[in-house]
């Protein structure tokens, strides 16, 4: 199985340590990953500001870097969620189709293709988990509230899996964080209040960590965290996953 | 009244001022939104509900102009004067002619969405008519001279402190009085008054039968009935999509409308009018203003399957924090940024951004309306036929022109760092707004592409 990593663009430029853990535990559970040098971005910041039409240079990329793969794993529901509904080129569509196929975010390829049972880590901390919304209504990593259907999680039945670890109940267990990609600035109002609300849940259960499956919302809280002068950190959940401390 | 000329974004700003105020308007309709998950979990069937009225409501879509047909005719063979309404003009004028004909200069109204997008009361009013609204909510914001913030809970965007005061001032309650049971037995007080004596009543229509000709109307407070059984003339509006193909498809609606919308079981009163009683003449306006023509937009026609629940607006973590008005348009919230644009692409191209796409409404959704996917392909319709803002365009193109090419990113990404400027949650960098509330993530020393190829590729 060749598997190819996909690292978005902000992951790869602030935050390298959640894409170091995504590799390091993927090397870890013995799949062979090779991180293309010439990747980019998905597209997803033009698409959701409505400029999907100038998307075309960023998919074909997209389209080189990783097709000749078996699958494409990326640490980012939200990233994953673009390419597999939005990823055309009309020079290949059925390449474009087959490729867009392959992606998967990091913990449902760990539970749904590796079928993971057990995990070598230790995490002994208070930790929230924030339910993404791509990943969660998108891809549907885990159960939504709004829906009359059976509970489940997906990186949920991986985090339990880390010794250790004390995971907090949420008064609203998938809340929007606010983040919303160009909605972050474009309306910084409703986003901030979004964010502030979102963090105060957590610190209101004495999470010493938030983490979850996309680093957009954690970047977007912990802007919020840090304003604020808390301590609690964010830490996406491949680095839980990977911690061995 | 409505602010046209402000966005959404700046409404909201305006809102999110005071922020104890927003708490609060989010957790009253959190609250509703959470009695809407109780009663649907008691219901194992509950999904398969949303689908079979997704399906019925599709039918009635793909073979619309047939049902209104054959509602026109049940509806005339049993008495009920028929008329057609292209627009809301159309709308207007033909309740106006109804109350001229009968020499009425006031009339009693239940509550209907439809002539808010309408603008009625505004219409009638410069015709010296008066309306009466008599749902509660519709009555208090009628007296703060403000339109509803919320199409099933018109004045939630009001403390009880601040209906008292309007009491004080409108109908002679004592100053500081914020009692609820007080409040409302004062309205009826007053409302019992107008019932009695107004000869016109206007109601909406919440469901209409193309199988029976006959009309449902769906309220808590039994006001629609108090007007229309008193009254000698009964006009109901109506949307031209508010059918349904059969009798015995209400039974599927009604178990959803209100669970979705209160956390009810059921509304209190689903009122069946299906012929004017003796003495009494009862007028049906069909309106399609926009309708037909949202039906032909492939992409959006599903937006027609709405049974104006409210249910995305309770669980929209956006409507929540910026409140009714910030949208501006008669249907706020998810589904009215999707029916919004499709009357006005210019004024309201900025609803469809109103969002975070996180797909709650979607899920909500009784008559699962893609609802986050429309707005997702509003914003391409939009931007395409050029109601963007200038500048987010020349943004955009630089930074699609910067992404397609390894390069250009690989430099841009080592400068990015330090400015920040191609980041996508920075692309719209004014005097950059994420700064305000939140810090800047803090730049690594590296980024992955540099740290794996020192670390992997010798390997
Ligand atoms: S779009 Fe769906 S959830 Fe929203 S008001 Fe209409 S029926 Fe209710």
């Amino acid at each position: 199985m060749k598997v190819g990593l996909f690292i978005p663009c902000y992951v790869d430029q602030f935050y390298p340590g959640a894409a170091i853990a995504t590799l390091q535990l993927l090397e870890k559970l013995g799949v062979d990953v090779v991180y293309p040098a010439n990747q980019t971005c998905c597209g997803q910041p033009m698409a959701n500001s409505g400029f999907e039409h100038l998307t075309g240079g960023c998919n074909e990329l997209f389209i080189k870097n990783f097709s000749d793969f078996d699958y494409i794993v990326a640490p980012s529901g939200s990233c994953v969620l673009h390419v597999r509904e939005h990823l055309y080129d009309n020079k290949q569509p059925e390449k474009a189709q087959e490729t867009a196929h392959k992606v998967w975010e990091l913990t449902s390829f760990l539970t749904d293709v590796l079928k993971v049972e057990s995990l070598p880590s230790k995490f002994p901390h208070r930790v929230g988990m924030h339910q993404s919304c791509h990943g969660q209504r998108g891809l549907h990593l885990s159960s939504m509230t709004e829906l009359v259907a059976p509970d489940f999680s997906k990186p949920g039945s991986l985090l339990k899996m880390v010794e250790g670890i004390d995971l907090i109940e949420l008064d609203r267990k998938d809340e929007c964080c606010g983040f919303g990609g160009t909605f972050c600035v474009t309306e910084e109002a409703v986003s901030a209040k979004m964010g502030k609300d979102r963090v105060a849940d957590h610190l209101h259960h004495d999470a010493e960590y938030i983490t979850g499956v996309d680093m957009s919302c954690l970047m977007h809280m912990e802007g919020i965290l840090r304003r604020q002068g808390s301590k609690v950190k964010v830490i996406h959940i491949a680095e839980i996953l990977n911690s061995e401390l | 009244m409505e602010q046209a000329t402000k966005d959404h974004a700046e409404l909201a700003e305006i809102f999110n001022r005071d922020e104890e105020r927003v708490d609060w308007h989010d957790e009253t309709l959190w609250w509703i939104r959470q009695k809407r998950d109780k009663i649907t979990h008691q219901l194992p069937e509950w999904e398969s509900l949303r689908d079979m009225a997704s399906q019925i409501k599709f039918n009635v879509l793909s073979n619309l102009s047939t049902y209104l047909q054959q509602f026109e005719k049940q509806a005339l063979a049993h008495g009920i004067q028929v008329h057609w309404a292209a627009d809301a003009k159309e709308h207007n004028e033909i309740v106006h002619r109804i109350l001229t004909e009968n020499q009425v200069k006031q009339m009693v109204k239940s509550k209907s969405m439809l002539t808010e997008e309408c603008h009625l009361n505004e219409y009638l009013a410069t015709h010296g008519i008066e309306v009466i609204d008599s749902d509660l909510g519709e009555r208090i914001v009628q007296l703060a001279g403000e339109p509803p913030s919320h199409i099933v809970l018109p004045c939630i965007h009001k403390k009880k402190e601040e209906i008292g005061d309007l009491f004080h001032m409108y109908l002679g309650t004592p100053s500081n009085m914020a009692d609820p049971q007080f409040l409302t037995e004062t309205a009826r007080g007053s409302l019992r008054e107008t019932f009695l004596t107004r000869k016109v009543a206007l109601t909406g229509v919440n469901f209409a039968i193309a199988e029976t000709g006959e009309f449902v109307v769906c309220t808590n407070e039994g006001n629609a009935d108090m007007g229309a059984h008193l009254a000698d003339v009964h006009i109901a509006s109506m949307g031209i999509e508010k059918l349904l193909p059969e009798r015995k498809h209400l039974s599927v609606f009604l178990r959803l409308l209100t669970r979705s919308a209160t956390g009810q079981p059921i509304t209190t009163y689903s009122s069946h009018f299906s012929k004017p009683r003796p003495g009494q003449t009862m007028h049906l306006v069909l309106v399609d203003n926009g309708r037909s023509v949202q039906l032909g937009r492939k992409d959006f026609r599903n937006s027609l399957k709405c049974i104006r629940c409210g249910a995305c607006m309770n669980t929209c973590p956006v409507y929540r924090r910026s409140g009714g008005h910030s949208y501006h348009t008669a249907v706020a919230g998810p589904i009215g940024s999707i029916l919004a644009p499709n009357l006005d692409m210019k004024k309201y191209a900025d609803l469809p951004f109103a969002s975070t796409l996180c797909g709650s409404c979607s899920n909500v959704c009784p008559v699962k309306i893609d609802i986050h996917d429309q707005l997702y392909k509003w914003r391409q319709v939009l931007m395409k036929e050029g109601y963007g803002p200038a500048g987010k365009k020349l943004a955009m193109q630089a930074m699609a022109f910067t992404l397609s090419s390894p390069t250009l990113y690989h430099g841009a990404g080592k400068m990015g760092r330090l400015t920040l400027k191609y980041m996508p949650f920075a692309v719209n960098n004014k005097l950059n707004p994420w700064y305000k509330q939140r810090d800047m993530p803090e730049p690594p020393k590296q980024s992955f592409g540099e740290w794996y190829a020192e670390n992997r590729k010798k390997k």
